[in-house]
């Protein structure tokens, strides 16, 4: 019989590399590949579109900020996370996430429900001085998203490199119309490239964020972004039973 | 500490020998260990037989564990175990046990809620959960309020009625208060004189004559106040205007300015601006109808009910 010996691992740099790589891809590969393979990983739901221009910049600021650090973009399936929060996260709810804001850190409350639950007055003034709302809040203040101009310069390339890696984003007339179909004309039209910095000075004027439509602030982008988070999918329209079986 | 009574055995080595005399301890786990560890071994196999595990080309094995619970058409289903169905069955199980009482409170009409002291404190409790986790972010924890931004639930001043039926609708379709900028409309003058005007109204101190000069605008049609605020200035419930008379005031902070000026400073602001800022969510959709009947309750009960 083959006699595994330590010595011949251990002597081998090349040798140790392989087998290293070897047993680290495993965990990956068990954990990964499936998600991949599976049918009924991702839930067949109506109404998950990709971020307009002008949440998608809240999203990167979201992210810049590191709101990500106290915060979770993931209801569980646990009765009192649903109670507090909302209906659970689906997979299909982050499929145009890139990439996913689920978080492993819960300082401050989930946010994965939170569009709609409070006014864009609310927004605003609670991130530039939480306390004034809520007064034993330990999140941090963020004055500047009100004084910050939203630099939207290349909006139209960070659109692009989300459409590599597979979000709906269009780029010329086929795509474009494709995007009518499947997400209607309104959408499509925030959803083409060569438009995108006029689409969102447009949603910023119709939904004044901040308040100050004098300009186009930072505080814009994100309100607009945290205002959307989990109200794509309508699930008064879907039979509960119906999620059980995607798992 | 005590010598150890064995005899010292020469260290072993894995026999690995580099540069020529750099050797390897071999210190081999406890006994108890490498059993423990294929404990966990046997462990894991049961566990596979059981919950879902092993992917298997486009699907998995779903064990053997199931659950049952109840579908949308009323009928006994039955699934291979998940946390989806676990979530769904103890949903169920909880709504069985809660329903005696919101069944009670969905039937019952609220005048009879409110004298059941068994189901007030029902309310009381769930009332309470459902209030700090969606409304005290604004309203605050016990529903105080705060001036300039959220009203008070406590006291018996309402914007938009205080009855049953007013708070359900508040809370069921959201409210929005608009009152239109008058910066461009009045005169500097004007607005100054309708500022002292209403703080007459509500009992500040105000110079007579400018105020009895804001009387007149306020009924106007120049300024055209009265068709929102009321003949009266008490406001109209309808409209969300505020009533003016009462020494409650929402958006300018008055009663904490201490000298004239800046009291009429604060209700200029108000006049020449407008109000855009009164946005109250809709709730429909977002908590269910007896979550939002006990809420209806707990708020009609924080003081001021009508
Ligand atoms: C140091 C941790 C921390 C960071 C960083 C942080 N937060 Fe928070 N956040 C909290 C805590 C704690 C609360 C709960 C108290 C409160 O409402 O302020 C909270 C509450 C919130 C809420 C209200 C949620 C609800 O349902 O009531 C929102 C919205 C929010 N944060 C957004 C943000 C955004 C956007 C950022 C990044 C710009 C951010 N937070 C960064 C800790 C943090
Ligand atoms: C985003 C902040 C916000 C949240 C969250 C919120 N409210 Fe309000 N609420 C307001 C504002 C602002 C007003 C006043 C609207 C106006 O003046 O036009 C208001 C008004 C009301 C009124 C009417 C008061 C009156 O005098 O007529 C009631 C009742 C009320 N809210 C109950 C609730 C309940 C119950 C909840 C939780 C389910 C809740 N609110 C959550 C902001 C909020
Ligand atoms: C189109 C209707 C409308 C007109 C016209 C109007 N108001 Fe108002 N006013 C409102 C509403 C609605 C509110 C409450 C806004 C809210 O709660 O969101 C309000 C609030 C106020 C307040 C704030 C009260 C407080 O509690 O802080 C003052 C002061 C006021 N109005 C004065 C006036 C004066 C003076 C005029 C005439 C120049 C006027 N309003 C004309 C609708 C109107």
């Amino acid at each position: 019989m083959f006699k595994f010996k330590h010595e011949a691992l251990e002597t081998n740099t090349g040798l140790l590399l392989v087998a290293t790589m070897m047993a680290i891809s495993v965990g990956g590969l068990v954990e990964i590949a499936p998600l991949f393979l599976i049918e009924d990983t991702m839930e067949k739901v109506e109404g998950v579109r990709p971020y307009t221009p002008l949440e998608q910049m809240g999203r990167d600021i979201y992210i810049r900020e590191g709101c990500y650090t106290c915060h979770s973009q993931m209801v569980r399936p646990f009765r009192d996370e649903q109670l507090r929060y909302g209906h659970y996260s689906l997979a299909a709810e982050s499929k145009y996430d890139h990439p996913f804001q689920w978080g492993s850190k819960r300082t401050g409350p989930d946010l994965a429900r939170l569009g709609g639950k409070y006014s864009n007055e609310w927004h605003v003034q609670h991130l530039i001085a939480p306390r004034s709302v809520v007064p034993e809040s330990v999140m941090p203040n963020y004055p500047w998203l009100m004084e910050n101009r939203l630099n939207y310069a290349d909006i139209g390339q960070r659109m692009r490199a989300l459409r590599a890696v597979g979000v709906p984003y269009s780029i010329n007339q086929e795509e474009y119309e494709r995007n009518v179909k499947d997400f209607g004309p309104e959408m499509a039209a925030q959803f083409h490239i060569p438009n995108a910095r006029e689409s969102l000075v447009a949603q910023v004027r119709a939904g004044n964020y901040d308040g100050d439509p004098s300009y186009v602030s930072e505080m814009d982008a994100l309100v607009a972004y945290l205002q959307v988070l989990g109200t794509m999918v309508d699930f008064s329209q879907i039979k509960p039973e119906e999620l059980v079986k995607f798992r | 500490m005590a010598e150890s009574q064995e005899k010292p055995q020469g260290p072993q080595t894995t026999g690995h020998v580099w540069d020529g005399d750099l050797q390897e301890y071999n210190n081999p786990l406890p006994q108890w260990w490498i059993y423990g560890f294929y404990v966990t071994i046997l462990f894991a196999l049961v566990y596979w037989i059981v919950y879902p595990s092993w992917p298997v080309g486009q699907g998995f094995l779903t064990g053997i564990n199931t659950i049952t619970y109840v579908n949308s058409q009323g009928q006994e289903e039955t699934w291979h175990w998940n946390t989806r169905a676990k979530l769904l069955r103890e949903m169920q199980e909880a709504a069985a046990q809660q329903r005696p009482w919101f069944e009670r409170i969905a039937q019952m009409p609220y005048e009879q809620i409110v004298k059941d002291p068994e189901l007030m404190g029902f309310v009381r409790s769930a009332g309470r959960a459902l209030f700090t986790d969606n409304c005290a972010g604004c309203h605050q924890v016990g529903g105080g309020g705060k001036i300039g931004h959220y009203p008070n639930l406590t006291d018996d001043n309402w914007i938009y009625g205080g009855t049953f039926d007013k708070i359900r609708e508040t809370i069921v379709q959201g409210r929005h208060g608009y009152m239109p900028p008058f910066a461009e409309a009045l005169s500097r003058a004007q607005i100054d004189a309708l500022a002292h005007y209403v703080l007459s109204l509500a009992g500040e101190p105000h110079d007579a004559t400018q105020a009895a000069e804001g009387k007149n605008l306020f009924h106007s049609h120049t300024a055209a106040c009265y068709y929102c605020h009321g003949d009266d200035a008490k406001g109209r419930q309808d409209l969300g205007s505020a009533n003016l008379t009462d020494r409650i005031w929402l958006w300018a902070d008055v009663p904490s300015a201490t000298d004239v000026p800046s009291k009429v400073a604060l209700v200029r602001q108000i006049i020449a601006g407008g109000l855009n800022r009164g946005n109250m969510p809709a709730w429909e959709g977002r908590l269910s109808e007896e979550q939002i009947k006990v809420l209806t309750v707990y708020v009609h009960q924080l003081g001021g009910g009508q």
